[in-house]
């Protein structure tokens, strides 16, 4: 080994390194822009996942059209309440009320509920699973496929197949709705976090159809619509929907559900 | 005139992209609009011609002098690494609407091997100062010039109705290929 070679290589390196450093510091100086003190405020209420939840490009994008005025305070999906609070504290702003919402999937037919008409071997992607026959393996051609593609979409962990079917951890879910776009089936729902009660199917089948292909769907029977006191239940195409914003939770559809697919949310 | 011709060469002849096959990220990623890409095309030109001037005088006169030549990748790299970043913080303060819109592939010229792939090249051949710039130049210039007749290309497909299995990057790559084999033409030029 030389000695001397490899101090020399050090210290050419180093040098040259130091002085494009220097160099890079002086033009940082003169290049220096001016980024709007407010925007940075912003920016650092945001949680910083760039998740896209808010339909922005990004955290830095939606700090930006709120300072702008374009977006609002309460904004942010993930950061929810806290983050609009803040926000609407470092602008000066009056508070907005955040309603945090979570995903909900519109399925119960886990592997033991649901038939199985054939044996799915192929890609493991919802999309593709939805192009195979039948749109899928499931007798239901509505149903979770359970090949997890909002699972891998979901930046929180939030969401995980168990028995088939994607479920979502409450908790986890912040509400950013990129399981939404990924589900062929269109199963899943940003519902209102507090939501009481939700119909846990989606099937547009008749009644009859349903009890064959999934013990766990709803048959369409409007029982649940005609007991509402509120009348938040409404029955088209076959299928129940709650609406959230009218439901007060006393449990009476729940109770009475023949199917038992009305399911505290 | 030597030089005129080593220019023609670069950009026409040796056309870094579509004969070299060097610098295809930004190629395909920032030729959607023409306005754009001839951004990218003059922080390309700006980088590899003073990257080229830069690395042609520490080559000769530091490492070739201390016999360090195997430290050239390395200190390219540096050089080129730099540039990018005063390329950025110059882009930043004057056109703030180039530097969104060119948002990821601007940092990413540092890795850009149509970047050093020049600069490695100029070494290799052993070319003087005044040649190494000129490729240089030529080079980024042809870089330039395929990138802007890529996006023009691409702005008018995306008003065309193309087959759904050839829509977006299908279509884009056939189009990069037919340009390829039109620019093979230039090979007899010099």
């Amino acid at each position: 080994m030389n000695g001397s070679a490899i101090l020399t290589a050090t210290l050419v390196i180093a040098l040259i390194g130091l002085l494009i450093g220097l160099l890079l510091g002086a033009a940082g100086k003169i290049f220096a822009v001016k980024t709007n003190e407010a925007i940075t405020k912003v920016r650092e209420c945001l949680p910083g996942n760039n998740c896209g939840g808010c339909g922005y490009a990004g955290c830095d994008a939606l700090a930006e059209a709120i300072v702008k005025g374009e977006a609002k305070t309460n904004a942010c999906p993930v950061g929810g309440a806290a983050a609009a609070k803040a926000i609407s504290a470092a602008l000066g702003l009056p508070e907005e009320d955040f309603v945090r919402k979570a995903a909900y999937v519109k399925c119960s037919g886990s592997c033991d509920k649901t038939q199985f008409i054939y044996n799915y071997q192929g890609a493991n992607s919802c999309y593709q699973v939805s192009l195979a026959p039948g749109r899928g393996a499931k007798a239901c051609a509505y149903g979770c496929l359970g090949e997890g593609s909002c699972a891998q979409a979901c930046s929180f962990d939030a969401i995980h197949i168990l028995n088939g079917r994607a479920v979502v951890s409450k908790e986890d879910c912040h509400g950013c709705g990129k399981c939404v776009s990924v589900c062929p089936q269109h199963l899943i729902e940003l519902i209102p976090y507090d939501t009481k009660y939700m119909v846990r199917c989606f099937s547009q089948e008749k009644g009859k159809k349903v009890r064959d292909m999934c013990s766990a769907g709803c048959i369409g029977c409007g029982l649940c619509a005609k007991l509402c006191p509120q009348s938040a239940i409404t029955l088209s195409n076959n299928i129940a929907h709650i609406d959230t914003s009218l439901c007060t939770g006393c449990g009476k559809c729940a109770e009475k559900c023949p199917a038992k697919v009305i399911l505290p949310a | 005139m030597n030089l005129i011709l080593v220019i023609i060469t670069a950009a026409l002849v040796d056309n870094v992209v579509l004969s070299q096959f060097y610098g295809l990220c930004p190629f395909l990623g920032v030729s959607k609009q023409v306005k754009t890409a001839a951004g990218m095309g003059a922080a390309i030109v700006f980088v590899v011609t003073v990257s080229s001037a830069i690395c042609s005088l520490l080559y000769n006169l530091v490492l070739v002098r201390l016999d360090l030549t195997y430290l050239k990748t390395i200190v390219f790299i540096i050089v080129i690494a730099a540039l990018v970043q005063l390329v950025e913080m110059v882009l930043k303060k004057v056109s703030r609407g180039l530097y969104v819109a060119l948002g990821v592939y601007l940092p990413l010229i540092t890795t850009n091997c149509c970047v050093l792939g020049t600069v490695l090249t100029n070494v290799q051949k052993e070319y003087d100062f005044l040649t190494s710039v000129a490729t240089g130049l030529g080079a980024s210039f042809g870089f330039t010039l395929s990138i802007v007749l890529m996006a023009g290309i691409r702005e008018k497909l995306a008003h065309n109705d193309v087959i759904k299995s050839f829509q977006g990057m299908p279509v884009v790559l056939l189009s990069a290929c037919l340009m390829a084999i039109a620019f093979y033409g230039f090979k007899s030029l010099v």
